[in-house]
């Protein structure tokens, strides 16, 4: 019983990782009709940034803490604005294309800076600590993530059903076209997007790799693809969508994972899910059902 | 040109080509950086050409490039390593479960045909989505198949995460140049064909081409099917070149480097992706090299200098093609006689403005 509790607990905790990366992919897709493959490698880089900035003398943490979530947004808005920018009206193919290229480049960078080996991560007294509930034993973040993720969705949800910026971008991923003769200022819109899926990435991140407590520039890769599958499982566009997606995967994963026989098999069953959900359900979830045009 | 002469000239080229490879593989050269690049570039030049048949030709956009590599390499090296050295390649499975081994050639095509039927199974499933979700499921199923070699419970049959070796390589560098040659001359005659031309038409508008009569769902099985068995091929290949396989090296990275390849060569262009493949393999592990050592000019030390700053360089070097330069090296045509003919004798297209220019006064 401790047992399936223990893995109910972290299933939760890494379900509520993937959901903060989730909506980073589901945001922007929903707006840009883009798989942005670099949003996996951004969260990557937001964990070598605390790395190097918490190595700084005389850091505070919450410091280190902040500037990292400060960089992130700056480095997301940056690659938006030189790497996506400039196909706005090219296929669709090329952006991806170009997203693919970015992703190589930070991995490469990540590399070179880095040595390319796996570095410590610093680790954060507050949310380290270890504390028993249930009779389980745990770090304190296990507890904390799900309840920051919940409230910084709730947030977001809010931010987007609520305000000006929000209703804006519901407009642009309604119609492109339209929400710009309109007079909505796309690029301001795509930026916030960016910004926003960013800083979730970001505070994914730290809580992600206070988890497993390594990173290595190769990282990103993984739980962003995992997280991609979470928004296409909730359908894509749709933020609780993403949020249920992912806690579903989490939770599955780490039950595969305590079985030793399939253990192994932990990655490839999220990919037999998204294979499965595209084939019975293409639109996800929640997902919208788009007719198409000739 | 006339025709003739075209004929002529290719192949002079092709005879000019193959006896510096024959030179190579006979003198000192054998084993330098410049004979590993041409190796590696010949078989990610088919790898380019099958994915350019699918993603440039067909219009399916796909990822699955490195997972069919892999089905390819482990296919070939299960098939051939000697019976004797399979005790101490299975050394923790008591010589694994197959116990014979067959022929180069006859293996190399299986693995080809192995890569297919996995091909033909997944694509029964995926080739219903549309663009990016066929990116991404076809990536997905990559990552499946990475995993499901590296399963314990299958280890007697592909060695779990330990590596294949032992299995025959080649002796001549002209071996993967042949394979590669032959497989992409296929590739070309495929597109040249009746069912090139349906390819085409699905890539242009789905709709129209369904109108006409295309039977979609067909084609694309069968693009994706063909595209899948020479990607087997190259893996096999590219198993041989590194005489050793791995499954944990078939990454999704790797599909990306394909990819850009064929973003490089120009997206739909069978000239463009061979070039790009050598250009491409060629500044990745040799003409770049030297940004990964550190340099003194005189008593100034270069800076950033260092390992890994090749790769840094090299993938600013790509998006700036990727965001700048979307064509590519040629863009969707084919290497031409005319082509250079013309530009030889009008350089950049000088004498031709000013015959236009002329014409308006």
């Amino acid at each position: 019983m401790t047992n399936y509790v223990q893995l109910l607990l972290s299933g939760i905790a890494v379900g509520s990782l993937y959901a903060l990366i989730a909506i980073g992919y589901t945001m922007v897709y929903g707006i840009l009709r883009l798989i942005n493959f670099a949003h996996g490698d951004m969260f990557m880089m937001a964990g070598f940034f605390l790395i190097y900035i918490a190595a700084v003398p005389h850091m505070p943490i919450w410091g280190a803490l902040l500037l990292t979530i400060l960089l992130t947004v700056v480095l997301g808005f940056m690659i938006e604005r030189c790497a996506y920018k400039p196909l706005r009206s090219a296929p669709r193919m090329s952006v991806m294309i170009s997203a693919i290229g970015v992703s190589y480049l930070l991995q490469n960078f990540a590399t070179y800076f880095t040595g390319g080996l796996a570095q410590a991560y610093p680790e954060i007294p507050l949310i380290s600590k270890k504390i028993e509930i249930f009779g389980v034993s745990t770090k304190l973040i296990t507890i904390i993530t799900p309840i920051l993720t919940i409230v910084l969705v709730l947030a977001l949800v809010t931010l987007i059903k609520f305000t000006k910026i929000g209703m804006a971008m519901r407009a642009v991923s309604k119609d492109f076209e339209t929400s710009q003769l309109m007079g909505i200022k796309i690029n301001s819109v795509i930026s916030m997007t960016f910004i926003i899926g960013s800083f979730l990435a970001a505070v994914g991140s730290i809580m992600y790799f206070s988890y497993y407590e390594q990173v290595s520039p190769t990282i990103g890769a993984m739980p962003g693809l995992k997280a991609f599958v979470a928004a296409v499982f909730g359908g894509i566009g749709s933020i609780p969508g993403a949020v249920i997606g992912a806690y579903i995967i989490g939770i599955c994963e780490n039950f595969i994972k305590s079985y030793p026989v399939i253990a192994d098999l932990s990655n490839a069953f999220t990919f037999v899910l998204l294979i499965v959900i595209l084939i019975f359900k293409p639109n996800g979830l929640f997902g919208e059902k788009l007719s198409e045009k000739v | 040109m006339k025709k003739n002469t075209k004929i002529l000239a290719s192949l002079i080229l092709a005879a000019v080509f193959l006896g510096l490879l024959i030179f190579i593989d006979n003198s000192s050269l054998k084993n330098s950086m410049l004979s590993t690049c041409l190796q590696k570039g010949a078989i990610y030049a088919l790898v380019a050409v099958s994915m350019n048949l699918l993603n440039g030709f067909t219009g399916l956009f796909s990822l699955g490039q490195a997972g069919f590599m892999l089905i390819g390499a482990y296919t070939y090296g299960i098939l051939t390593i000697p019976v004797t050295s399979r005790g101490s390649v299975y050394q923790y499975f008591d010589g694994g479960l197959v116990q014979f081994s067959i022929p180069v050639i006859p293996a190399i095509i299986l693995a080809g045909i192995m890569a297919a039927c996995f091909a033909a199974l997944i694509g029964l499933p995926v080739l219903k989505l549309k663009s990016d979700y066929l990116a991404i499921a076809t990536l997905g199923f990559a990552e499946i198949i990475r995993a499901l070699i590296q399963w314990k419970q299958i280890a007697p049959l592909t060695n779990g995460s330990n590596m294949l070796r032992a299995f025959p390589t080649y002796d001549t560098i002209l071996f993967p140049f042949i394979i590669s040659a032959i497989c992409i001359a296929i590739i070309v005659l495929l597109i040249r064909s009746s069912y090139g031309r349906a390819f085409k038409a699905i890539r242009e508008d789905e709709i129209a081409a369904e109108a006409m009569g295309v039977n979609l769902f067909k084609h694309k099985m069968m693009s994706f099917v063909i595209s899948s068995f020479f990607a087997g091929i190259g893996g096999a290949l590219l198993a041989m070149f590194q005489a050793s396989v791995q499954a944990k090296a078939f990454t999704s990275a790797m599909t990306y480097e394909i990819l850009l390849i064929v973003v490089i060569g120009g997206i739909g262009s069978i000239t463009g992706s061979i070039i790009a493949s050598f250009l491409f393999v060629g500044c990745m592990e040799w003409w770049l090299r030297f940004l990964d050592e550190v340099h003194y000019i005189g008593d100034f030390k270069v800076p950033f200098l260092r390992t890994g700053f090749r790769m840094v360089v090299f993938s600013i070097v790509i998006m700036i093609i990727v965001l700048f330069w979307r064509k590519g090296i040629m863009g969707n045509k084919e290497f031409s006689w005319d082509a250079i003919a013309k530009f030889f004798k009008d350089p950049f297209g000088l004498v031709s403005k000013k015959k236009k220019k002329g014409e308006v006064k």
